[in-house]
């Protein structure tokens, strides 16, 4: 049993992102760590691991060269090898660009099931895991707050809010799995030290049978703009006064805005 | 003597740092309030291998340099004194077997150490024998293939939870401390060992600092460390690499502080403006910086001579540990300072990293025991010959 468990290096969460003239992040502008989402599914290919019910795990990332680094910081927390595509012409892919490089990668390497976090930290599309489970023709299990291999199928438990679905598939599979999975390790120092031995592999597009023209210009969106969300209004604070004059004034202002 | 910082030494900072900040800065307050020792955080470092850096590899200690090793103390202790003192107390009790175990010994107790399954601790002061160490009474007296060890220790930092400690004792009282002392590894689960007491401490309060008594304990003849007589030797080889370690912790106590201070200098307002504006306030916070930066320099500088076995690595380490200290209680002094009032409460932490920095002017040589092996090491250099003070 093999898990892939795709990554993605993003900007650091509390990094102001920049954005450059052409409107794609300035990824050099600020630290990059892996995706915290996508820790989640490294935490869970490594209890899998741990448990037995996994032999391998590896990792796969498309991005720029620096995306190694989050590649060789998977590989400190656990696992055996990594995968890093990386090619001038995927700069700018979008989410249909990389899940089309991420599925030729996969199909290369054959795993049971290929895992991913729930969403990227920078661009929040969630998009990823469903394209790349169509691509390549295998069932989909997204939003796992735990997944359970048994023999040749997979399960997923995912979180509703009535309580929970349990939702399975033969292998192979593409499952996303959320921030309930258990709390990402941190690198060990002996596994800090191990991830400078283990085995990365890097490929470009024309190692996984691509050329540029099968990515249309590595996109097939365009961003045409980018703002920050208005900033809300200030928070008006009722204070200093009795209790009887604050739930007045709350009431006041509840039915001024007709919610009650 | 050349340094320089590797890729690895800044990975492993960034790793600690991370570590300490997520998992031991927010413990740091309680650990104080309540003296207890943090047993959880002991756990952590542990299984992230961080106890096992001075081991070799092939007792499965990760053997760091010793730069790597004061990066680790310093980015622990810039959230907790305590809590640094896990690995530091562990390097201490096991480096006696480093200077003069026997592959034997090693191999019994080195990975049990480097895993941090089993806890050192470092048994050389007595109530009367503290910076004049010679003075000490205990006694270890040949009894077959073994010794019985009778007498008292004080101050010993982790004395009272190790499994392990090394052990200095008379073998020879008409000899003296100088060439009579031997020393000994001994388990703690042996008979007749006790550590009946823990001090009530100013700061580093959740690591817990006993007094051990010693009736009539057996230990081994294959555990004495060396040749009898050896002891003597041995305490201050350990303690001239050692001291190394408290500068480190010295300069993790500033920097907390320090950072701490430019934080809140930077949202409090008076007058109408930031603190942090304020070119008095900007001017400790300046020079606090500084100081901490030639502090760990040297330190770093020192970790270097340690590492190539320098001959004069005493006077080195003692330089380092003599600024390191009374930087730390400088900036901590300061930071408190930078905070005013609200610094010298308890909702805030530099008032216990003042009282936290306090004790790396004190323990492993008094800051005038450092000035005397300095003095020393000068004299000897310039070729006067050297006296022993009265």
């Amino acid at each position: 049993m093999k898990i892939i468990v795709c990554i993605k290096q993003v900007p650091a969460t509390t990094a102001e992102k920049r954005y450059r003239a052409d409107l794609r992040l300035d990824r050099a502008a600020s630290e990059a760590v892996i995706n915290p989402l996508d820790e989640y599914a490294i935490e869970q290919a490594l209890r899998l691991q741990e448990s037995g019910a996994v032999e391998s795990v590896g990792y796969l990332s498309m991005g720029p060269e620096q995306a190694g680094e989050a590649l060789r910081r998977a590989l400190a927390m656990g696992g055996d090898e990594a995968y890093l595509v990386t090619d001038a012409a995927l700069a700018g892919s979008d989410a249909w660009a990389t899940a089309r490089v991420l599925a030729a990668a996969l199909d290369r390497l054959a795993p049971d099931v290929a895992l991913m976090g729930m969403a990227s930290d920078d661009a929040r599309g969630s998009l990823v895991p469903a394209a790349v489970a169509a691509m390549r023709g295998v069932p989909l299990l997204s939003y796992g707050s735990e997944l359970q291999l048994h023999g040749t199928t997979a399960r997923v438990r995912r979180l509703t809010a009535a309580g929970f679905d349990m939702l399975e598939a033969p292998l192979p599979v593409v499952a996303s799995v959320t921030d309930q999975v258990g709390e990402p390790r941190y690198a060990s120092l002996k596994g800090i030290m191990a991830a400078k031995r283990k085995p990365m592999e890097t490929w470009s597009l024309a190692d996984l049978g691509l050329a540029p023209a099968d990515l249309h210009g590595a996109a097939l969106t365009r961003v045409v703009e980018i703002r920050k969300p208005e900033a809300k209004p200030p928070t008006e604070r009722i204070e200093n006064v009795g209790p009887d004059e604050a739930v007045t004034r709350i009431a006041d202002w509840l039915a001024a805005r007709k919610l009650i | 003597m050349t340094y320089r910082l590797t890729a690895d030494h800044l990975e492993l900072r960034a790793m600690v740092r991370e570590l300490a900040e997520e998992q031991i800065t927010p413990r740091a307050a309680a650990i104080d309030a309540s003296a207890e020792f943090p047993w959880d955080l002991k756990e952590l470092l542990a299984r992230q291998d961080l106890l096992g850096t001075s081991f070799e590899t092939r007792y499965g200690g990760t053997e760091l340099d010793n730069i790597a090793q004061c990066i680790l103390v310093e980015e622990i202790a810039r959230a907790d004194a305590t809590t640094s003192l896990i690995p530091i107390v562990q390097k201490l009790g096991s480096l006696p077997l480093s200077v003069a175990g026997s592959e034997e010994q090693k191999q019994r107790y080195f990975p049990r150490l480097a895993s941090g399954e089993w806890l050192a601790a470092f048994a050389l002061t007595e109530a009367g024998a503290g910076s004049d160490v010679a003075q000490l009474r205990t006694r270890a007296r040949r009894d077959g293939d073994a010794y019985l060890l009778t007498g008292s220790k004080r101050f010993i930092t982790h004395g009272s939870i190790a499994n392990l400690l090394t052990v200095f004792a008379l073998t020879d009282t008409d000899a003296g401390g100088r060439k009579g002392m031997s020393a000994f590894i001994v388990e703690t689960d042996t008979p007749g060992f006790s550590a009946p007491r823990l001090e009530h401490k100013m700061g580093i309060r959740g690591s817990p600092t006993a007094e051990l008594h010693f009736d009539e304990v057996r230990v081994p003849a294959a555990n004495r460390l060396g040749e009898e007589g050896d002891g003597f030797r041995i305490a201050m080889a350990t303690l001239d690499q050692s001291r190394l370690s408290v500068a480190a912790q010295a300069i993790g106590i500033a920097q907390g502080a320090l950072d701490f201070a430019v934080g809140y200098a930077a949202q409090r307002e008076q007058f109408g403006e930031r603190v942090v504006d304020m070119q008095g306030i900007q001017f400790m916070l300046a020079d606090m910086a500084s100081q901490t930066e030639a502090a760990r320099q040297l330190t770093y500088a020192a970790a270097a001579v340690v590492d190539a076995g320098d001959a004069d690595l005493a006077y080195w380490t003692s330089c380092a540990k003599l600024i390191a200290g009374d930087t730390a209680m400088r900036v901590t002094t300061d930071a408190v300072q930078v905070l005013g009032g609200y610094g010298y409460v308890t909702d805030y932490p530099v008032e216990r990293m003042m009282r936290d920095a306090k004790i790396t002017q004190l323990y492993e040589g008094t800051q005038q025991i450092q000035r005397m092996i300095v003095a020393r090491q000068l004299l000897q250099r310039s070729g006067v010959p050297v006296r022993r003070s009265r």
